[in-house]
């Protein structure tokens, strides 16, 4: 029963430009230090990070998998291309856990088991039930669903997992446009790859000054880091089964570390939120897209 | 209707009130799409769409014309609470639509499962740009018509038609989302509202102006200032994604300038890629937009077969468009 009820965590996929070399020794250190049970990487964001990216994922994926924890092979949010159509029809039969991010891997993976990532617009208890039908087990929810829509769509279809995005800057837009590219007066195909200089991503502020949004590639995230601050009760009673903390340059070592103490109710909220304020976070912390508001607000959450 | 030839594209116009209904029928619209006033629909603005009663008489109205009628249900159904989007579709079908637009896997299959007869096009908020996604649509659902995110280059819609048996919609005229449609929380994030959630984008309810020390005219959405006017200077709507931001140590139009889409130049090579289907944005626009926008489109695709030349009939549409600026966008690939 205390196992059941043992919120567990998860690293969620590195969505920013990092080289293959960080990328690498960032899964080696996490797989010997990280108390995380789950680790979903690769390229999720950008196809044509995929050539460098690439060689590193066996590698990783064995050192994670030898230290014991769960590797999940992420997909492309947003394919366009043959390349890219083709890359996910293979992984989709790789045996390996998979979280697909788009319903072009929908028919791929019917008939095995799949995570339905937070890029998928899952908002009620219906179409995740649907999924389930072919083959989800577990699901992360867009990032802008309140709890109090994941705790019905949990209650109704509890037999597929509820994972929480907890940790890090906000994904909340794809385009077709690469915004890096554009703020250096590039174009999407003769890129340069200059996401790469920016490893939380390339921070855009309001003409005033005011911190506001930060550019990915082709992908847009707030500036502030969000976080779920939820002690493990509070999650259990959601239906939360895990929660998901996104890669950053700031320490995940000790980002996972500080989550892992407070799930086991090593710290309080407020110890919680002091240490991840005394680490070098990508932005300042906000919360208020878990009770329903604008998502770049922290707020006090009641239950 | 029975004179179109195989190969003529159908015009697809927005309707917000009856009026504009009218008025698309009246300028020439093939088929017309409005929504209910709720938040099923991606455009809940207040004074916006259509009680049951007003679309069953649109219905009649637009038939009297030969136009179809499309009813958008196309936002994502709100957990503990599908059966107002159920029941979205089922007033549709008893309205006499000629289809639904939808997005949820929850509406799509009610629809498909409750009303077999009803045709389904799957709206834009869907996402659904390769062949694999659509074909997941066309054969779970049954989807007819797959309303195209505006991510794909002229070249790239062709290649798709060559791979899926369904057919195309594009847009070619209106407001032009810089994100891929149904792939954005921008909204919310400054506001607590946007189109998945609540139906809306940069909602008018959480704009303001505010003028600085210097006189300018700060346009801000949710308290964030998305734009900034000088002294004199008309101040903008502040839609967040073309607003004008801070970045690399300069300012200006991070995701998009404040321009509108217009294909207009692209029509015929649209028709070669096998696009069935045209779309022309706006069902927050008044009946004199519509009937303006919809006639110079009703020239401009009749020109593809033989009418009139409709340049200058589209050109007088700039006037119409936001900031007066106009782009292919996506459809060229030097957009990107």
């Amino acid at each position: 029963m205390a196992d059941r009820s043992r919120i567990e965590l998860a690293l969620g996929p590195c969505l920013f430009n990092w080289p293959a070399d960080r990328l690498l020794d960032f899964y080696k250190r996490i797989a010997a230090e990280a108390p995380v049970d789950r680790v979903y990487l690769g390229e999720v964001v950008c196809g044509k990070r995929m050539p460098f990216n690439d060689p590193v994922w066996p590698e990783a994926i064995e050192a994670l998998t030898r230290a014991g924890k769960e590797a999940v092979l992420s997909t492309l949010a947003q394919p366009v291309n043959k390349r890219e159509r083709e890359i996910l029809r293979q992984q989709a039969s790789y045996d390996l856990p998979i979280e697909i991010n788009d319903m072009s891997m929908v028919p791929a993976c019917s008939g095995r088991s799949f995570t339905a990532g937070p890029f998928l617009n899952i908002y009620n208890e219906a179409s995740l039930g649907f999924l389930a039908g072919r083959g989800a087990v577990s699901w992360c929810p867009p990032v802008e669903l309140p709890l109090e829509s994941i705790q019905k769509i949990a209650a109704l279809v509890p037999d597929v997992e509820t994972e929480l995005f907890a940790f890090g800057r906000l994904p909340l837009a794809l385009s077709s446009r690469c915004y890096h590219a554009r703020a250096h007066g590039l174009r999407k195909d003769a890129c340069q790859f200059i996401c790469d200089r920016d490893p939380d991503g390339m921070d855009v502020a309001t003409l005033d000054g005011r911190r506001f949004l930060a550019a990915n590639g082709i992908q847009t995230l707030s500036d502030a880091c969000h976080f779920a601050g939820l002690a493990a009760g509070h999650l259990t009673a959601i239906g939360v089964r895990r929660l998901r903390l996104s890669p950053h340059s700031v320490d995940m070592v000790a980002v996972s570390g500080l989550f892992r103490r407070f799930l086991d109710g090593l710290i309080d909220a407020g110890e919680l939120e002091a240490e991840l304020e005394d680490l070098n976070l990508p932005g300042p912390l906000c919360n208020a897209y878990l009770t329903g508001e604008p998502g770049w607000k922290k707020t006090a959450i009641r239950f | 209707m029975t004179s179109m030839t195989d190969n003529r594209m159908e015009l697809v116009c927005p309707a917000g009130t009856p009026a504009a209904l009218r008025a698309a029928a009246d300028a020439g619209a093939d088929a017309i799409y409005c929504g209910f006033a709720d938040e099923t629909n991606a455009r809940n603005f207040p004074g916006l769409n259509f009680s049951p009663e007003e679309l069953a008489a649109g219905v009649v109205h637009a038939h009297k014309r030969g136009a179809k009628v499309l009813v958008a249900v196309n936002t994502f159904a709100r957990a503990g609470d599908i059966r107002l989007w159920q029941n979205a579709v089922d007033t549709a079908a008893a309205c006499g639509a000629d289809a639904v637009i939808a997005a949820d896997i929850a509406v799509l299959d009610h629809a498909a499962s409750r009303h077999p007869d009803l045709r389904l096009h799957l709206s834009v908020q869907a996402a659904a740009n390769t062949p694999e996604a659509i074909r997941f649509y066309t054969e779970t659902f049954g989807v007819k018509r797959v309303v195209l995110p505006r991510v794909l280059s002229v070249p790239e819609i062709a290649a798709l038609n060559r791979e899926i048996d369904v057919e195309t919609e594009v847009f070619v005229f209106g407001g032009l989302c810089v994100m891929t449609e149904g792939r954005c929380s921008l909204s919310s994030y400054a506001t607590g509202k946007s189109p998945n959630l609540t139906g809306v984008c940069s909602p008018p309810d959480h704009v303001d102006y505010a003028e600085d020390e210097a006189g300018r005219m700060k346009a801000r959405l949710g308290g964030f200032t998305i734009d900034c006017f000088e002294n004199g200077e008309p101040a903008g709507y502040p839609t967040l994604c073309k607003g004008r931001f801070s970045a690399l140590g300069r300012t200006g139009y991070l995701f998009e300038d404040p321009v509108s889409l217009n294909a207009f130049e692209l029509l015929e090579d649209l028709a070669k890629a096998g696009v069935r289907a045209l779309k022309i944005e706006g069902r927050q626009r008044g009946k004199a937009y519509i009937a303006g926008v919809v006639g110079a489109f009703r020239k401009a695709v009749d020109g593809l077969s033989g009418g009139a030349d409709a340049s200058a009939a589209i050109a007088a549409l700039k006037a119409m468009s936001e900031g007066g600026q106009q782009t292919t966008g996506s459809y060229k690939k030097t957009w990107r």
